[in-house]
This record gives structure tokens, sequence and C-alpha cells, in this order.
């Protein structure tokens, strides 16, 4: 939904004018609003307010409340294991971002240009964002198993060493961020997709009268014209990837040791395997926060970018 | 002129040879997928690995749904998803209208802002509001958390699809006297299907997909199917063969679905750049 903070943050589109589109006007239109008002205040608006409350407090399930003000966040700040989670969801993030932006652009401008079967073919390249992330981790799994996988046969027989894949520290975050790219880097092919049929001809016939080749037109004129999808394409990316769960606790669960245990993990076994529920409230907080700092300067930077 | 021809030539291989490198990643997950579903367990384990089954067997899918309460977890989760899904279009279609008729884009934000939340930050609070109301151990804290994914999917989709109907018909029918509630019921709904059908179709699938909402609110009744799955790994050590059938059993309806409304899904990706959770 990210996406469409293009339209949302920018409403630049005209109010119909005339007698009718005055205060009183739009205020009418408010009942139709008001039951998903009630869902979203029940399911949404209230857990915010609710965690906030909570991180204020000490409370494992089955002891008493106690309120302890910041002293949540106090021992978050001191806490190791929180702080090289921050890390590792960052080191994740920054990957899970720059590769499938990169991969996806490639693919949109593969995909804009007409082939035969390319309806076909587009739509077998987008599965992988549809399929049930649990059931592809399970399969990543058995592939990266690392007697009998298949990754490490493919590898050693066109004469590659074999690796370690999620079993070692250094390559396990690479290892699943290898899977959040198959992933996801269908969704930035289709954003990135939907501002090349957006593009205009008259520049490329110019440039190509003014005898500019392939690369010239691409760098010159595609990519400023397209940066706003792919700036667009990059907050939807870092959002998700910050919040990115599934794949990496079906597949390491944080480990080997706490090697992957990003933010969100690190949330997880506070809530509901140590049932600290105070604790892992602030820790949602910080995340919360983090998140949001991350996208608002994203969203600035959109605003000033312009691709030179 | 031949030169020109070569170059024009090996210009459409090199064209070629990147598409099959776009789409290979994703054929061979699901085909090696599909491909331990359908093996013999002699197979599945054998090094170097054997890539067609060779005869290929339902052995794998028959052991999940005897072995386990495969079909119990499965109507779960048509229940889940389906209940969750008729729920946000009942509440999120006039909302998506309401919005897009006032302008309201600080709805439009607010919902922005849960898209950014991480999904388990709602389940601490949800979790113990389920406790207090004692309704852990059935299916509806399940739904109603569920909605925290499917409700801002439909509202966003419906607010790009009403925004883009032509005004002008409801707004002759309010001239003619006809009230609010009549011009969205009779004029801009009927008009609206091929969008109620994408936020459902969309709503849907990000409701199947969903794992970490059931993972922790389920019981060993309630589980989801990507609940059920992954607890099939760690706690009963399954072999890959009815591991993997049990995979492809899950993602193929949402493929299935997918590949039938593909291009109107699209299109309501690209309007929205949805994702669940």
């Amino acid at each position: 939904m990210a996406g469409a903070s293009a339209t949302a943050a920018a409403p630049s589109v005209p109010v119909v004018a005339g007698p009718a589109a005055g205060r009183g006007y739009k205020r009418r239109y408010w009942p139709f609003a008001l039951p998903a008002t009630i869902v979203i205040v029940a399911v949404i608006v209230f857990p915010w307010v609710f965690t906030l409350y909570m991180s204020a407090h000490e409370w494992r399930i089955g002891s008493a409340r106690e309120y302890v003000g910041f002293d949540n966040f106090l021992r978050l700040a001191a806490d190791q294991r929180f702080i090289e989670s921050i890390w590792h969801t960052f080191y994740f993030t920054a990957l899970a971002v720059v590769l499938p932006i990169i991969f996806g652009t490639a693919a949109a401008i593969v995909f804009h240009r007409k082939f035969p079967f390319r309806g076909v073919l587009r739509a077998t390249f987008v599965m992988p964002m549809m399929a049930t992330p649990v059931a592809v981790a399970l399969v990543w799994t058995m592939m990266f198993h690392p007697q009998l996988g298949v990754l490490n046969y493919l590898l050693t027989s066109i004469g590659l060493p074999p690796q370690s894949w999620v079993y070692s520290v250094e390559t396990v975050i690479p290892t699943l961020v290898l899977v959040e790219v198959w992933h996801w880097t269908p969704l930035v092919m289709l954003i990135v997709l939907g501002g090349l049929a957006a593009l205009p001809t008259e520049p490329y016939e110019a440039a190509h009268i003014d005898g500019a080749n392939a690369w010239h037109a691409f760098r010159h004129i595609t990519l400023p014209l397209v940066w706003p999808f792919i700036m667009v394409a990059i907050i939807i990316r870092t959002i998700d990837a910050l919040k990115a769960f599934d794949t990496i606790f079906v597949i390491t669960q944080g480990g080997p040791g706490t090697a992957s245990e990003t933010i969100n993990l690190f949330l997880y076994l506070q809530a509901f395997a140590f049932y600290n529920m105070g604790y892992a409230s602030a820790v949602v907080v910080v995340f919360f926060a983090i998140i949001v700092v991350l996208s608002l300067l994203l969203l600035h930077t959109r605003q000033r970018s312009k691709w030179i | 002129m031949s030169a020109r021809r070569l170059k024009d030539l090996a210009g459409r291989i090199g064209f070629g040879l990147s598409v099959f490198v776009l789409v290979s990643p994703a054929v061979l997950v699901f085909l090696w997928m599909a491909s331990l579903a359908l093996k013999n367990e002699v197979d599945n384990m054998a090094y170097p690995p054997v890539f067609v089954p060779n005869p290929p067997t339902l052995a794998n899918v028959t052991q999940v749904f005897e072995q386990n309460n495969f079909l119990q977890y499965t109507i779960n989760s048509v229940i889940v998803s389906g209940l969750a899904t008729l729920i946000a279009i009942a509440v999120g279609v006039p909302a998506g209208y309401g919005i897009a008729k006032a302008r309201a884009m600080r709805f439009a934000v607010l919902i922005l802002i849960a898209r950014m939340t991480p999904g388990l930050s709602y389940l601490i609070p949800l979790f113990i509001l389920f406790q207090w109301l004692g309704l852990t151990g059935t299916l509806w804290p399940i739904v109603i958390t569920h909605l925290v994914i499917t409700a801002p999917i439909v509202v966003w989709v419906m607010i790009g699809f009403f925004e883009s109907l032509p005004h002008e018909l409801e707004e002759a029918a309010l001239v003619d006297g006809c009230t609010l509630w009549q011009g969205f019921r009779y004029i801009a709904l009927p008009l609206a299907r091929p969008g109620i059908a994408v936020g459902a179709v969309l709503s849907f699938i990000f409701s199947w997909n969903n794992f970490v909402f059931s993972a922790v609110l389920a019981g060993r009744e309630t589980r989801t199917l990507p609940v059920a799955i992954y607890n099939v790994l760690t706690f009963e050590q399954v072999s890959w063969g009815p591991l993997a059938a049990a995979a492809l059993l899950v993602t193929a309806p949402v493929l299935i679905l997918t590949s039938f409304v593909q291009k109107e899904i699209v299109a309501g990706l690209t309007a929205g750049g949805v994702k669940g959770g």
C-alpha cells in the first residue's frame, strides 16, 4: 500500500469544483467509512495505544503488572543482543533493498519490450511474489542442505566450492537475502514497469535523431523519468525488508546462534517465547520509530532527489 | 548488410537469454518443489540428486492427509481467509467509497502507517485481549487479527478504484432526488464489481499466506495451513517428500488463483503496491 503514498502524500488532484465541494459535502460521506473505522480502531489503533501503555510496564504473563516508566527503554539501550539485532536488520535491509531494485529495474526494462509469450513469461516471473512464504522457505531449507541440497550439487558440478549457506555465521544473512530477492524482485519489476508504461515517446525520437545510443537514452531519458517510481519501490522495499519475518523464522529461527536474529525475531522471542510483554512492547516502540524515521528520510530524499 | 543482420541476430539472442535468466529462478524453485513432492524417499535422499521423479508417486500427498490433520487445517485456512476477506469487503468497500468522495486523505495516511507497522506488534495487545475475553482456542482471534491485513488492502484498492470511476452518473442521480446511500448502492456499487474482485482476491491471498498471526494464536485444532506445515517440519521431523508435498498443496491454490486473474491483480498491485502483514 505504501506505493500509493505517491497519491496519498500529495493529493494534487484538483477537488471537483462547484457548489457541492464544501466541508458539509465531505461530511455527508463520513457514515460510509464508519464500519471500517470501528474495525481499524479495534484491530490497529487500539494495539498501538495499548503497546505504548505497556512499554512503560514490567509485565510477564501470569505475574502482576508494575509501572516502571522508561526502564524498559534503558534496559534495551544496554541489551547487547538487541543492539546486535539492529545491526543484523540493517545489514539484511541494505542488501534486500539494493539487489531487488537493480534486478527489478532490469527486469522491467526487459518486460517493457514486446516479444512472443511476454504475457505468460511475465506471469511466471511474478509468481514468487504470490507464493506462500512459509511453503517456499521450507523448499529453500531443503535446497540449502549442506550435504544433500541441490544448490551445493549444482555449484560443485560447475566447479565451484560448496557453500555452507545458512549454516555459517558469515553467509547466513546473504543467504536469507537471496530468498528475499527471489520473493520480492517481482514487486519492484511491477512498480517500475508501471513507470515505463507512462513514458512519453518524443524524447526518444529526438535523441535518436541526435544520434544518441541506447545507453545514453537510458541514462539520460529513461532513468530520470522513471526515478520517482524507483523511489517508491525503494521505500516499499525498505519497509518490507525491515519487517521481514516469515522466511527468517522458518529457515534459521535467528541462528546459527543469534547470527541472523533481526529486530523482528528478537521481538518474537521476547513476546512469545519469554512472555516479557512489557519489554517486548518497548521493542515494538523502538522498532516502529526506526521504520518511521527511515521512511520519512526516504520520502524526504524522494522529494528533493532528481537523477542528474 | 550481413554484418548488420548478424548484429541484429546477436541482439535477439542476447535478449532471449536475459528473459531466460530472469524467469528461470522462479521456474526452478517451483519445479524443485514439485520434484521433491512427487519422488519417493530414496530418490529424495539420493546424492547426486534425482531431478525427474521416475516413476512419479502420489504417496507423499496421501501421507500428508493420512498422518496429519491436514483436511482440518485446510478447512481452518478457508474459514479464516474467507471470513476475514468477507468482513473486509463489507466494511472496506463503503469506506473506500466514502474516502474517495470526501477526499479524506487523513484516513488514507492512517492506513499507510498501519502498512508500516510490523505485524507482530499488533499481536502483543491482541493476544492479551483475547486471553481476557476467553476467545483463545477458537478461530475468532485468528479471523480478527487477519483483518489487520485484509481491511487495509480492500480499503486501499477501493479508494483507487472509486477515484477512477466517472462521477457524472451519481451526480445526476443525486440531482434527481436519490439519497447518497442509493447513489452508492445502485450506481457506484455495480460499477465497482471488478475493483471488489481484485480487492477480494488480493486480501484472500495475503491472508492465506500469513504465518505469524496464526503461529502465535492458534492451538492444535485451530492451525492454519502455513503454521501446520511449519509444525510438521520442526516437531514431527517428517522426511522431505511429504513436507514438499504439503508446501505444494498450500501454495498451489494461490498460484492457480493468481494465474487466472493475473492482469487484474497486476493492475491492483501496481496501483497500490499492496502487500499484507
